[in-house]
């Protein structure tokens, strides 16, 4: 297997501060990558940049063999990579249907095979169909804005934090789709504070700690791990 | 009832003519307004500007060319300002976008003085826009009763637009969210400057419609006409389509009726427009279909 995605000594300031301090990592075609990390480690800040949103200061992102670094998001989309973003950001005004349609904006050929894909996965949202989105639980919703992710037909997902603000019961189910999709062949790069989730679901793991990578093994090592337990899996000493 | 209709038909009828051409200028303000949250104070302007064009080029061609031509330049415009004057200015506060358009408000003005000499302007005559008709007990120009009907027309046409087509579908998601949209592949900046042309482009059927009830056009043309249909936007709530047009057409309709009163109350016809604006300010200040005013996190 081959990386599909490469950062190399990545830089991004971000509000007048300098959030990500030169990471370098590898996300290998059909995997589950996570970072993990406490807030404002530079965790959102990295898919914002890998997204084309915020522009680096230096460093590069390939995908797929290609230098995509600095491109604008349009672009990146074009690429196939797309994001479920943090805060889920569904559009409120907009059906279920029409969130959906907004996640395949760049395509021009027949959806349906793909709202069927999306409404299989999450039959919730077929049953909610001509809702408005701003009318869904926070579970819904989440399950739309990933739905709404897959509409562009990516080769790599990304997720900010989609456990925020779930029930466990919820943030559960969302993991076991999260597998499903990967098992449908969706490279997925994943970003969570809810490290113990994360690390289970996960072949690879990067730990970053102020803008800098601090760790990185497999899902199963990291959570072996004391430090980590210690740090972001709530063991007490 | 009908006695107070029978009196009054001329003017109601104007009413709702001026209502109409009110609201093509108020869509261009409410939809500007929706997605840059900016009040577009040269969009007044514009509208004065598609007015000299209108006069500049009945000179030199014929009509069937001429209006044709006042609508693109017009389009042309307001595409231009926002590429120019207000796309630079993206990140930066709102405030600053504002100031600016303040700023080109003044340069159209100025360049209108400039190339007019300051003498008012004769509008052409609009050959059958300008012919007379007799409604019941009301003689009026075939304009006023054209305006109502196209301004519903385009409306509609509008609506169906935004809620059907990809591309009204992407000016709803911008409206709302431009990050998330871009995240969608959506090019914010086409989307904002489709905004800029649809406005102008109704802005500018608009000034067709006003100016051929009307004389001359001089610079200062586009200001009343623009400030009331920002009072219409206002009051229907800004942002809002619908509500742009229905306070458009309440005060094109309330401002005649006025007039219709007699000789002592015709003077406080634009007053009407200003006591409304300060009234939904301190009442409703969402106006009748307006967004409550929550800033999400």
């Amino acid at each position: 297997m081959s990386d599909l995605l490469k950062i190399e000594d990545l830089k991004v300031n971000y509000g007048g501060i300098e959030a990500v301090k030169g990471i370098s990592l590898s996300v290998e075609e059909g995997q589950i990558v996570t970072l993990i990390g406490a807030n404002g480690a530079g965790k959102s800040t990295t898919l914002r940049t890998i997204s084309g949103l915020v522009k680096p200061r230096s460093g590069t992102i390939t995908f797929a063999g290609e230098d995509i670094t600095g491109l604008d998001p349009t672009s990146i989309v074009k690429k196939g990579i797309t994001m479920a973003p943090e805060g889920r950001r569904i559009f409120p005004d907009m059906t279920v249907k029409e969130n959906l349609r907004m996640g395949a904006y760049l395509r021009k050929d027949d959806l349906s095979a793909d709202y069927a894909l999306v409404y299989d996965l999450f039959p919730r949202l077929k049953e909610r169909e001509w809702q408005l989105g701003g009318t869904l639980s926070g579970g819904e919703q989440q399950m739309l804005a990933v739905g709404r992710a897959l509409m562009a037909k990516p080769r790599l997902m990304m997720m900010d934090e989609p456990s925020l603000g779930l029930a466990p019961l919820v943030v559960k189910g969302i993991f076991d789709i999260i597998r499903e999709i990967n098992r449908q062949g969706v490279t997925i790069l994943l970003i969570e504070q809810n490290a113990n989730m994360a690390l289970q679901a996960a072949h690879t793991a990067y730990v970053l700690e102020t803008g800098r990578i601090t760790m990185t093994g497999t899902g199963a090592e990291l959570l072996a791990d004391e430090k980590i337990k210690e740090a972001y899996l709530g063991k007490t000493k | 009832m009908s006695n107070f209709v029978q009196a009054n038909l001329p003017y109601l009828l104007a009413g709702i003519s001026v209502g109409g051409q009110y609201a093509l200028i108020a869509i261009g303000y409410t939809m500007v307004y929706g997605i840059l949250r900016l009040i577009n104070f040269a969009h007044g302007d514009v509208f004065m500007v598609a007015g000299l064009v209108m006069v500049y080029t009945t000179t030199a061609m014929p009509m069937y060319l001429s209006i044709p031509l006042v609508i693109v330049a017009t389009v042309v415009l307001g595409f231009l300002i926002e590429r120019v004057a207000y796309k630079p200015l993206r990140s930066a506060p709102r405030m600053s976008v504002m100031i600016s358009a303040i700023g080109v408000s003044y340069l159209l003005q100025n360049c209108a003085l400039y190339f007019t000499g300051g003498l008012a302007q004769v509008y052409p005559t609009i050959p059958w826009l300008s012919n007379s008709v007799t409604i019941g007990s009301a003689t009026t120009k075939v304009v006023t009763i054209v305006t109502p009907i196209l301004t519903v027309v385009l409306v509609f046409a509008l609506v169906l637009f935004i809620q059907k087509t990809k591309i009204g579908m992407a000016m709803r998601a911008v409206s709302k969210d431009f990050e998330t949209s871009q995240l969608m592949g959506i090019k914010i900046n086409s989307v904002i400057s489709m905004t800029f042309v649809i406005g102008c482009f109704l802005a500018a059927i608009g000034s067709l419609l006003y100016f051929t009830n009307y004389p001359s056009v001089i610079p200062t043309s586009g200001s009343m006409p623009g400030l009331k249909a920002f009072v219409a936007a206002v009051f229907g709530g800004i942002g809002s389509i619908p509500g742009a047009v229905i306070g458009a057409f309440v005060i094109g309709i309330c401002e005649n009726i006025i007039k219709g009163l007699g000789s002592s109350w015709t003077i406080f016809s634009d007053a009407f427009t200003f006591v409304l604006l300060i009234v939904v300010l301190l009442v409703k200040p969402t106006g009748i279909f307006g967004e409550k005013a929550t800033d999400k996190v």
